[in-house]
């Protein structure tokens, strides 16, 4: 199949950029998004040009490093998927696809495709963690028994890979999905518990520190989302919040 | 020249780590703060060594090529952990996986050090609880196990699919309380080009910063490496596109010796290929082969009607199929050990009988198992006479419940319907038993430079056991090294701050950026890629699943070629000032050719079969194990140690005796 | 955490929208009830409003609260529309918004301008005459004078509803309001911290509430229109 792609050039951090449009004739159907960028990438090189940045590691859906906007969607069309689990069979022969960066204010584009996603690593320093030394000298992993419920949606909370998308969907670049499935995580487990109101009070002003926008509920966050992070940790943080700030001092 | 002291304490097995720990010296807390540690990677065993040595008062700076530890290539770990907890008494034991590891390693791997990895796994549970893992757990509020890996006994633990993400994750959150805490400077974006070595002592890295293109000088006590094994090697392979040999090599090409470069393990149940434009392989849980029936067409000519589209393999008869691993393996038939199912899958496709376009896959059927659930559960239900299509209803059902999230990631990537028609697999390489050469206390031949997890080659001998990385990485970072590196550091409370601004620091510095500056300036026409390709095509074929003599003489030589070929002709775009994602590239596949050459020489030189290293030539002749792998403890029960000495053609082995003290010595049978 | 402290953070900001569109939503079926016995009876409408116009509690203290709870819902939505605008400073070339979330939700802005426009018309109508009859006159008897006849609340409400303009701005507003609510209602209670096991019948009630509250007003606009 044949694809015209028109993708977002940045040099650097401080360069305008701007979308540039290039024609790929040999496309696959069974290719994955990021093969078809790969096939893009050395045809660049073989014309003397700079081939595209962008992010990706493990190209199984897991690590979270892929991060494209694509026809205006975080991940592309497909829906579970992260860009790497995209298939080029969910496009027709033909069409134009517009590749572009993750946007917001949090995540600055470094080059190309390639956006700075540390304002996520500072939320979780300021407290994404239990405070528990890592001596192994703690408590029989069975001393305390955890209800399986209670362990599944922590488990579900869990399985965020950071990847941004739901930054990337949200209208006001809000962060909250990502924040909430964190602390839902941790307020889920007796483990946690015991940190639970500082955690949400200090991971949540880094948040806001960061420049991301306020959530207004829209759930676009949750439908983008590659992993499934379900509103109801939005919600759950929130009531944790309120909690925290109505007891503490 | 250093010589192989693997340092291991003396003692009964089981009191050596004991012992050991109490002799062993320590640093006091006051020193600790004015002693840094540089790790490199942060995966399972770079993060928890960096958050428990942070923890202990060492000042830590951490490298990672990604822009977060969290995407340590750890994450995609599927299937669990062990531990020798035996929550289900089911008489697992300390002794009993040790004991399941060095026979699953094929009696390749240092008894001491693996007696230590089973006495510290219960810990690493307590530990991963801990930090708030959500671990699988029985209605009962408890910890569930699952059985793993054809042992007999249930000790891993997991987290759905997603163990290793989970683990990684608490390992990341204990670093980020020490990053919060200031402990930790972490260095995202990073990579580590070079060691730095002071009076014979490792003392720092050269580390680009991959945004800017910074060449930076790091100076430390002491360097941990947990950089990840070297399976991209093989350009395709279960890894992430970035894991790479660089830090390894690198510390390897400063003196680190390379232990048995050529144990690789090839997972049996990959998806397979399905382009020249393939950039990676995607593993399919091992379970699957306890329903799954493998097959590839007895005739060529049905071979070619299926490839052509001209024949559906489901309409294919029974007795036109080839159920390989039943014919030649009737005792375990379908669930023989990984490396034995691989070598069968790659004979069949090297005769032909591949069954898609590439020529390089075999079925993997679901409609016996699909028929023989649906007849049960109409049973078990009371359904007299049910139909074919209710039959087939209900046992896809319960293969639904059983393997449904795996079904539905195949029909993702192949857009087939595993339930309909059957699978495809192909093996892939997913794991290297390889790597630096290190001492009972994980310090390598280079004085203060030390390595964890799957960059050091200690715990697996020639095989590794399902669920049993997990274990070494974080074994080897929560638990080993940060009582062991105390003992290196002791000596260097009163060093004090090591500069940057010295002759060592600069001349590592020059050779880096001489060597960008090489690629650079190189007025190639072909990207880093075909040259990897390349390098990858050579090592599958001819290093891969099966090697023999003439095939890995040719393969030194051709990879010899490729390097020539690679330095005369490869053509890095941009700049070196900026995020060059094809300069980095140009600087692993550098490491990686001078790797797979070693790793050749070592396959050449091992002529015994081991393990996930199997020689053509070492094989048993007559009797009921006839054409199976033969191993040699006569001559071969040692670690081969790679020096180099400036080119890996010249690289000098030293070996290092492997002595059994606890286990006897037994061939694996499987007919 | 100190109360000026606690509107600093997103969460607070969002709880307070909620907690302010709680109380609107309250007023709006109180308002909404009362309407609707105008339909039935003049003298009972009568009454009620001029209990509702004259009494102290009302007047003096739940008013002003009133008038602080719209006041602070559109500043504040204002405020968070701003700072949500400035959290993506360059703007995708190509952005699919309805591919993952409704059009309502996206556009509580727009829907909410024109409500508050239409509140601009509805004080006009309504409120600015009570206030200048009762604080400014002193005339608290609840008797409006227009054309130098004085009427009481039903027929002034009545009156209003005769011209055929003023009638389709008002169907129009309530249209905006019922997709204001369509997202907002249910939105309000995610912000508080409400999702569970009662959210999906809740859900179903928010969108009854949605549509049958500015129906009603819709009906009762129109009734008056063909009544009278």
């Amino acid at each position: 199949m044949k694809v015209t792609l028109k993708v977002w050039r940045q040099k650097s951090a401080s360069d305008k950029g701007k979308i540039e449009t290039y024609k790929l004739d040999k496309v696959e159907e069974h290719m994955s998004f990021l093969e078809m960028m790969d096939v893009l990438n050395e045809q660049l090189i073989t014309e003397g040009k700079i081939p595209v940045a962008f992010d990706h590691d493990c190209r199984e859906g897991i690590c979270g490093t892929c991060s494209m906007h694509i026809n205006g969607e975080p991940h592309g069309p497909d829906r579970g998927v992260t860009t790497c689990q995209l298939h080029m069979r969910m496009f027709n022969d033909g069409d134009t696809i517009y590749i572009e960066p993750f946007r917001a204010k949090g995540f600055p584009v470094i080059k190309d495709l390639v956006v700075d996603r540390s304002a996520f690593e500072r939320i979780q320093h300021a407290g994404g963690f239990v405070s528990v030394p890592t001596s192994g000298n703690t408590q029989d992993a069975n001393a305390i028994p955890i209800p399986k419920a209670d362990a599944d949606k922590a488990f579900d909370a869990a399985s965020c890979i950071g990847c941004g998308a739901c930054v990337a969907s949200c209208k006001n670049a809000s962060a909250m999905l990502f924040v909430a499935a964190k602390v839902s995580q941790f307020s889920l487990l007796p483990q946690g518990k015991v940190e639970a109101k500082k955690r949400v009070l200090s991971m949540v002003e880094q948040m806001d520190k960061e420049g991301f926008g306020n959530c207004s509920n829209t759930g676009a966050c949750e439908v983008e989302c590659p992993k499934g992070i379900s509103l109801e940790n939005i919600a759950r943080m929130n009531r944790e919040y309120l909690k925290a700030s109505a007891s503490s001092e | 020249m250093a010589t192989l002291d693997a340092k291991i304490p003396e003692g009964p097995i089981k009191d050596k780590w004991t012992n050991h720990k109490n002799k062993i010296n320590l640093v006091n807390p006051a020193n600790k703060r004015s002693i840094d540690i540089i790790v490199v990677g942060t995966g399972l065993a770079g993060g928890s060594a960096a958050a428990s040595l942070a923890e202990m008062g060492y000042s830590v700076k951490a490298f990672c090529f990604q822009d977060s530890p969290r995407r340590a290539h750890s994450i995609a770990a599927q299937g669990g952990i062990n531990a020798a907890k035996n929550y289900q008494n089911d008489g697992d034991s300390i002794f009993r996986l040790f004991y399941d590891t060095v026979k699953g390693g094929d009696y390749r791997s240092r008894e001491a050090n693996v007696y230590r990895l089973a006495e510290v796994s219960g810990n690493i549970i307590d530990q991963c609880v801990a930090q708030g893992v959500p671990f699988a757990r029985e209605y009962g509020g408890l910890l569930d196990n699952r059985s793993f890996g054809g042992v007999l006994v249930s000790r891993t633990f997991y987290a759905k699919g997603q163990t290793g993400q989970q683990l990684l994750l608490g390992a990341y959150s204990a670093m980020n309380r020490q990053i919060g805490k200031g402990k930790i400077k972490m260095y995202n974006r990073h990579e580590m080009l070079e060691l730095v070595k002071v009076d014979g002592k490792a003392r720092g890295i050269i580390a680009r910063n991959l945004v800017t293109g910074e060449i930076e000088r790091h100076s430390a006590h002491a360097v941990v490496i947990a950089s990840g094994g070297y399976g991209n090697v093989f350009f395709l392979s279960t890894n992430a596109m970035g894991s790479n040999v660089t830090a390894a090599w690198r510390v390897h090409k400063q003196g680190a010796y390379f232990a048995n470069p050529c144990y690789t393990q090839i997972h049996p149940t990959c998806i397979p290929r399905s382009g020249d434009y393939q950039s990676k392989l995607t593993l399919m849980s091992e379970s699957l082969r306890n329903d799954g029936r493998i097959w590839v067409p007895k005739n060529m000519d049905d071979v070619m009607a299926i490839r052509d589209g001209k024949l559906k393999p489901t309409d294919l008869p029974a007795e036109r199929r080839d159920y390989y691993l039943e014919r030649r393996y009737p005792a375990f038939g379908n669930l023989v050990p990984r490396d034995v199912a691989s070598r069968a899958a790659k004979e069949r496709c090297d005769a032909g009988y591949g069954v898609n376009k590439t020529g390089e896959a075999v079925y993997l059927d679901f409609a016996t198992a699909i028929n023989r659930y649906g007849s049960e559960t109409a049973m078990i239900s009371g359904e007299n006479n049910p139909s074919d299509a209710r039959i087939k209803e209900l046992g896809e059902a319960v293969i639904e419940s059983k393997y449904g999230n795996l079904f539905q990631m195949y029909e993702k990537i192949v857009d087939e319907n595993p339930y309909k028609t059957p699978m495809m697999i192909y093996p892939a390489v997913h794991y290297t038993m390889g790597g630096i050469w290190v001492d009972y206390n994980l310090m390598t031949t280079i004085p203060g430079c030390y390595a964890a997890g799957e960059a050091n080659f200690s715990d697996h001998g020639a095989n590794r056991l399902g669920a049993s990385a997990l274990m070494q990485g974080l074994a080897d970072g929560y638990f080993v090294l940060p009582y062991t590196i105390g003992d290196y550091l002791s000596n260097d409370i009163r060093t004090g701050a090591i500069s940057t601004e010295t002759a060592e620091f600069a001349e590592a510095e020059t050779a880096v950026t001489t060597r960008i500056a090489g690629f650079m300036n190189n007025k190639g026409t072909k990207s880093v890629d075909h040259f990897h390709k390349l390098l990858g095509k050579v090592m599958w074929e001819k290093v891969g699943m099966a090697r023999n003599e003439k095939g890995l003489k040719e393969a030194i030589e051709e990879i010899r070629k490729i390097r020539t070929e690679f330095h005369k002709h490869v053509l890095i775009p941009g700049s070196s000032d900026e995020m060059n994602p094809e300069l980095e590239k140009a600087l692993r596949v550098e490491d990686f050719i001078e790797l797979g050459e070693l790793f050749a020489k070592d396959a050449l030189e091992r002529t015994e079969s081991c393990g996930g290293h199997f020689r053509e030539e070492s094989v048993e002749i007559g009797g009921p194990q006839d054409g199976e792998a033969k191993r040699d403890d006569e001559n071969f029960a040692y670690v081969a140690a790679w020096e180099w000495t400036g080119d890996p053609s010249n690289s000098q082995v030293h070996k290092e005796k492997l002595v059994f003290n606890d286990i006897e010595l037994k061939q694996r049978s499987y007919k | 955490m100190s109360k000026s402290g606690l509107l600093k953070s997103s969460i607070a900001r969002k709880v307070s929208m909620a907690l302010s569109a709680f109380f609107l939503m309250f007023f709006l079926l109180q308002h909404l009830t009362i309407n609707m016995t105008s339909v039935f009876s003049a003298g009972v409408f009568n009454e009620i409003s001029h209990f509702m116009g004259t009494n102290f509690v009302i007047q003096y203290l739940l008013q002003p609260v009133l008038i602080f709870g719209v006041v602070f819902h559109f500043t504040m939505g204002f405020v968070l529309e701003l700072k949500n605008w400035r959290s993506r400073d360059v703007r995708y070339v190509k952005y699919k918004g309805g591919a993952s979330s409704s059009w309502v939700s996206r556009n509580m802005l727009w829907t909410g301008l024109v409500i508050l426009a239409f509140m601009g018309l509805h004080f006009y109508d309504f409120w600015i005459p009570e206030l200048k009859i009762k604080f400014i006159e002193g005339d608290w008897t609840g008797a409006l004078t227009e054309g130098g006849e004085p009427i009481r609340y039903f027929d002034h409400l009545t009156h209003k509803f005769v011209n055929p303009i003023r009638i389709a701005i008002y169907c129009v507003s309530f249209v905006l309001l019922s997709l204001h609510l369509l997202h907002g209602f249910n939105s309000a209670f995610q912000s508080v911290g409400a999702n569970n096991k009662y959210t999906k019948g809740l859900q179903k009630f928010g969108i009854a509430y949605a549509i049958l509250v500015p129906l009603g007003f819709v009906f009762i606009a129109l009734f008056h229109h063909f009544n009278h």
